[in-house]
């Protein structure tokens, strides 16, 4: 009779463990595919903003038409590839586009009229925040990652991922070469 | 993260159980002692406690905003102080963006409150707005929100009340004592339990408690509110991967001796330094809501090898000399290695545009009159007049150049 009975409890702690496993699980999941979504949100934004730098900028004598057109092809062409799925050839395509805005912020830097514009200034920090925004966005997505990989790797719970077919490994996003393109050039002697 | 929060929920239930039994002890004898009947003096702490609660947990919040003179503010108020805080609530992993207040105040300070996730807010004060540049926003707004994730606030007003319910019915219990004398003490009849010496024994025990539960209690409060700031400070550093911001931020409040204006004592823990800690209280011992600053600032800046809490809790161990740290071990754990980023180059698209000192006051200023209803007119001769709500509708002739305007 008595072991009949710590049998029982024994089996009912097994099944609330295997309970808050797998609801732990699918919750890191999600997790995961709620991040990627996020990216997915500030770099919308980043094309939305895109065209009223450039609208507020055109206006100006003399700037350099080249530098503009860069970055409404690279924002065109990072827009049009969003919707397929492949992750590479996004991040390239995200990479141009941050560089093509970087290469335009350091053009700015010759005309002090256009520094000073009201409207100016206040897209110069909605695009400082959209590029902040883009990366913790990345952040996140790489935190949730680990937290994903932890669960369904880390004993006891990789038993029940295992159960249930829970993906062993998400891929981390890696930094791509716009961040090396962002640092200031290095001067030798 | 997550591990970080199961725990917390696990040991705030153990304290507030703690708490509850001073509560329940003292409820008992000021019932035995005044009124012959312990149930019903537990009964009257209970109810006590009760609405003290359910104001707390409604309207504590508000109460809060309101006594420190906060607004709240539309994006398009501040849009730097908005966007950061959207940008740590990225990082976080935080489900709702908070509401934005802004503190009218030249004091340097920040707070966070809110029952919920849903019902959040971060407040901070002009004059740290003023003060701060970008990175080192960052930082004390990641430590803001790390308070909100880590459902800290709940946890630190929940105590509170506790706490303020004990002090209370200690107080008055102890006044009754000198002023009323001890009910029944000419007039109370014998029963087995309440005989001579039994009944001077429970007025000791009861004596003794009056005294030393409020004590009690504030220590267990101000112990868990110092290891709450620490799991802040770590959770900031990982936000940002920046610990330096944060660290910098805290030297530049340090330096500042202006008090805050509508702190007190059962606030003073949401604040993000201790707000008293120019006057006489002792800033590094037991009776403080806040761990020293000069030691938060060692800490953040030992942490040379990542950003994460097993980081955090290394540079914690390092500085203070200790073994043991102060994030559970399960979280060390549980996040991994996480690089520290480099700081911010001074490049075009990185520094924020008005990032000097003059231009953010310019900023919070022209901010503050607007919230005020003050209407602004550009004069073209460059200045720009600041007009206030009474004298809408009047002409007024710029000061520098005389031209009038229509207000």
């Amino acid at each position: 009779m008595l072991i009949g009975i710590i049998v029982a409890a024994i089996v009912v702690v097994i099944l609330l463990f295997l309970w808050g496993s797998y609801n732990g699980l699918i919750n890191a999941r999600n997790l995961v595919k709620n991040a990627w979504a996020q990216i997915d949100v500030q770099l919308k934004r980043r094309y939305d903003l895109i065209p009223n730098l450039v609208e507020t900028v055109k206006g100006y004598k003399n700037f350099e038409r080249e530098t503009l057109e860069a970055v409404t092809k690279a924002r065109t062409a990072a827009q049009s590839i969003s919707t397929s799925g492949d992750v590479a050839a996004r991040s390239a395509a995200e990479g141009e586009l941050t560089g093509a805005l970087s290469r335009l912020m350091v053009v700015v830097e010759r005309y002090p009229e256009l520094k000073a514009n009201q409207n100016f200034l206040a897209l110069q920090e909605e695009l400082t925040s959209t590029e902040n925004k883009i990366s913790f966005s990345r952040q996140a997505y790489n935190d949730q990652v680990l937290q994903y990989n932890n669960k369904t790797q880390q004993f006891p719970s990789n038993i029940v991922a295992g159960m249930f077919n829970f993906k062993k490994e998400q891929e981390f996003l890696q930094a791509t070469e716009d961040e090396a393109e962002r640092k200031a050039p290095k001067v030798s002697f | 993260m997550w591990e970080q929060i199961r725990a917390n929920r696990v040991r705030s239930i153990m304290l507030v159980i703690l708490m509850g039994t001073v509560l329940v002890l003292i409820g008992w004898f000021i019932g035995l002692v005044f009124a012959n009947n312990a149930i019903v003096g537990l009964v009257i702490a209970l109810i006590f406690w009760g609405i003290m609660s359910l104001i707390a947990y409604f309207q504590g919040d508000s109460i809060l905003l309101g006594v420190a003179g906060a607004k709240k503010i539309q994006p398009s108020d501040h849009p730097r102080l908005y966007n950061v805080v959207e940008e740590m609530k990225i990082a976080s992993g935080l489900e709702q963006m908070p509401d934005v207040y802004i503190i009218d105040d030249p004091a340097l300070n920040a707070f966070a409150t809110g029952r919920d996730i849903n019902h959040a807010s971060v407040a901070i004060t002009s004059g740290l707005l003023q003060k701060l540049n970008r990175d080192e926003l960052q930082g004390v707004i990641g430590h803001e929100i790390s308070h909100i994730k880590h459902r800290d606030v709940l946890l630190m007003s929940m105590c509170g009340v506790l706490l303020g319910t004990i002090v209370i019915l200690s107080y008055f219990a102890s006044r009754m004592m000198i002023f009323g004398g001890i009910s029944g003490g000419g007039n109370r009849r014998s029963s087995s339990r309440n005989s001579g010496s039994g009944g001077a024994i429970i007025l000791i025990f009861a004596i003794v408690l009056m005294i030393l539960a409020p004590i009690f209690a504030q220590l267990i409060y101000f112990a868990i509110s110092r290891k709450r700031e620490y799991l802040a400070d770590a959770s900031s550093a990982l936000y940002t991967r920046y610990p330096e911001g944060l660290a910098s931020a805290l030297e530049k409040l340090a330096q500042s001796t202006t008090p805050v204006k509508s702190a007190n004592q059962a606030t003073a823990p949401m604040y993000i330094v201790n707000p008293f800690r120019n006057k006489n209280m002792s800033v590094s011992d037991l009776t403080s809501t806040h761990p020293p600053i000069q030691e938060r600032i060692r800490i953040l800046r030992a942490m040379a090898s990542g950003a994460s809490y097993a980081n955090y809790d290394q540079a914690f161990r390092q500085v203070k000399n200790t073994q043991s740290g102060v994030i559970s071990d399960k979280t060390a754990a549980a996040v991994g290695v996480i690089g520290l980023r480099a700081a911010v180059a001074e490049g075009p698209v990185e520094a924020a545009p008005v990032d000097d000192k003059m231009s953010r006051t310019r900023e919070v200023n022209d901010m503050m009159y607007r919230m005020n209803d003050y209407t602004t007119i550009n004069c073209e001769c460059g200045a720009k007049l600041k007009v206030p709500p009474s004298m809408q509708g009047t002409v007024i002739k710029c000061p520098r150049c005389g031209r009038p305007h229509q207000a």
